[in-house]
């Protein structure tokens, strides 16, 4: 058994410092005046995502501006890193409300289990990623904020329309 | 116009030094220079990070101001504002002092740069050089040369492994290339005769420029001068993928900020060399207009021009090799300095000296002709450097430190035409 050494098959007459020098230099400076720049400038230009990004929630609501939310449960027992609090309440008409909505952001896995189980489509992950907060507590976002989140929601890959068009 | 006469009309025109116009001229002068020069030294922090950019095909920082150009002042403000830090048992006095000896030599240098043609004024004829010194050339080089204690200093008072062994490359590095560098100007010395900076631009305004009659000495003095100044691909003393960031590991702040500083003065210093020596300096080239007759205030703005112009172009020159080549290897650094570049400046001086003694005794006038004959000698210097002696000599690939008969062998090894056990005997 050999050990095989790769050992550069490269004559020394063809090996030239001066001449590799001035391809590289071509090469560089054809770079500077001809740019292939990919940089996206973030603030002012941004990359349209995906229809189908999974970013932070937004609750939708009614056209009373209640949450559509009828604390059936089945959003906190799906979640798979159980970030969703939910306490249910009941009115006086018998209708379910959720008393206390909450969703630990940094906890979500951002899975969109809770969009696609929902069966009043009123929990939703959202087409957002900008969501630097100060402290760690404002990344529990309760009904209030929720709701009050305006940014478009994902839209669910559906099976009978596979490329999403 | 003779070029005796010339000599003497430059070497006359400076000012009674006792007069008060000389004392406010050389006030004025050493004012705009400082200015320019540090504003020159900040830009070209700048336009390093802009022009790496651009070759790898980014943006660089381009938020503050238009264009990113007052990124300077902020980065200095940054530098002013943050914490000195001391490592403990560092020297503290010499700690403190190396910044501003890697700095000053490299700003003492521009006291003896012609950066124009002579300026009239109503009080007599200026100079535009700081200090027009009749040993003009040597006290460049003799300054230089203390460039190096400023790195040195602040690797070994630093306290810290990685400083010292940045601070013992440098030392190495910069002794070693000093030699070439001062033997490819002696070549410049023996066409103009005199070592007065302004004496080597006339000359090279009536019988060419320097790079064309002594391209091998440009040659190597561009790369001893890359080597002097620490930069890529010499940059040995601060390699950051072994030694950190090399001797101003252990620096924070302005002090920190101060070895940058005195790298890119350093690069314009050499840039300014480098044109002056070899390109014409303040020359403005096809044309003998700006060499002949009356001095005039549009001739001094345009030679002027012509400086910054070729200055520009070198520290871009700079900038462009460093985002191109990568470091060498520490035996290729002392083989080139040492066995190529040595050598080859050692040889020509001799061929350069022997052909001017030549022409002088067969009565050429030096002028077109002379200069006509140097290049040709210089045609076929380049050549066989070129074409013959950088064949995996200039800087060696690995396997060249091997001998040719153990480098055959194990090339043999691996296409399975032996095995290591053979090897291994033969080379026991």
């Amino acid at each position: 058994m050999t050990i095989k050494v790769k050992v550069l098959e490269r004559p020394i007459e063809d090996v030239s410092y001066v001449r590799a020098t001035v391809q590289g230099l071509a090469l560089t400076f054809k770079h500077m005046v001809d740019p292939h720049k990919v940089t996206v400038q973030y603030p002012d230009e941004r990359w349209d995502i995906s229809p189908r990004w999974r970013g932070t929630h937004r609750m939708l609501t009614t056209e009373d501006g209640k949450a559509k939310c009828v604390a059936c449960g089945l959003c906190p027992t799906v979640c798979p890193a159980n970030c969703i609090k939910l306490v249910p309440g009941e009115d006086e008409d018998g209708n379910r409300y959720p008393l206390v909505f909450e969703i630990d952001e940094f906890r979500c896995i951002f899975c969109g289990y809770c969009q696609e189980v929902c069966p009043e489509e009123a929990i939703h992950v959202g087409r957002h990623y900008e969501n630097a907060e100060y402290t760690r507590d404002a990344f529990v976002y309760d009904l209030e904020r929720l709701t009050a989140q305006t940014h478009p929601v994902c839209e669910m890959w559906d099976p009978a329309d596979r490329k999403g068009e | 116009m003779t070029l005796p006469a010339l000599f003497l009309q430059v070497a006359n025109s400076q000012l009674d030094p006792s007069t008060g116009v000389f004392i406010i001229g050389t006030i004025v002068k050493i004012v705009a220079i400082f200015s320019i020069y540090m504003l020159t030294v900040a830009y070209t922090t700048f336009a390093e990070r802009r022009v790496s950019a651009w070759i790898q095909d980014r943006h660089g920082p381009n938020r503050v101001g238009p264009q990113g150009l007052l990124q300077v002042i902020a980065d200095g403000v940054k530098n002013f504002m943050k914490e000195e830090t001391y490592p403990g048992f560092s020297n503290r006095v010499l700690f403190v002092l190396a910044p501003g000896l890697a700095f000053l030599p490299a700003m003492l240098t521009w006291a003896v740069i012609p950066f124009a043609s002579p300026l009239p004024t109503p009080w007599g004829r200026i100079d535009l050089v700081v200090a027009d010194l009749p040993v003009g050339f040597l006290f460049t080089l003799a300054i230089s040369s203390v460039g190096v204690y400023g790195i040195v200093l602040a690797g070994w008072s630093s306290n810290n492994k990685y400083a010292l062994l940045g601070g013992l490359r440098s030392s190495a590095q910069m002794v070693s290339y000093e030699i070439a560098m001062g033997m490819s100007t002696v070549c410049v010395l023996l066409l103009s005769g005199n070592v007065t900076l302004n004496t080597v631009i006339q000359q090279q305004s009536h019988m060419g420029w320097n790079a064309l009659l002594l391209s091998v000495a440009c040659f190597i003095f561009l790369i001893a001068a890359f080597a002097e100044t620490n930069r890529v691909p010499f940059d040995l003393p601060e390699a950051e993928s072994e030694l950190v960031a090399g001797y101003h590991t252990e620096y924070s702040a302005m002090k920190y900020s101060m070895f940058p500083i005195a790298e890119y003065a350093n690069m314009i210093t050499a840039s300014a060399m480098m044109a002056t020596l070899f390109f014409g300096g303040w020359d403005i080239p096809f044309t003998q207009w700006d060499n002949t007759g009356d001095f005039t205030v549009l001739k001094s703005i345009l030679t002027f021009g012509s400086f910054a112009t070729k200055v520009v172009f070198f520290i871009f020159f700079y900038i462009w090799i460093r985002w191109t080549l990568p470091r060498f290897r520490y035996d290729q650094l002392m083989s080139l300095g040492w066995k190529v570049l040595l050598p080859i400046a050692l040889i020509y001086v001799v061929v350069i000296a022997t052909a001017v003694v030549t022409l002088d005794k067969a009565g050429v006038v030096r002028g077109p002709l002379f200069g006509g004959v140097l290049f040709a000698i210089n045609v076929v210097l380049m050549g066989a450097i070129l074409l013959v002696l950088d064949r995996g000599r200039i800087i060696s690939p690995a396997y060249s430190r091997l001998d040719r008969a153990r480098v055959q062998r194990l090339r043999d090894v691996s296409s399975g035409r032996r095995t290591l056990n053979h090897v291994a005997d033969k080379g026991a």
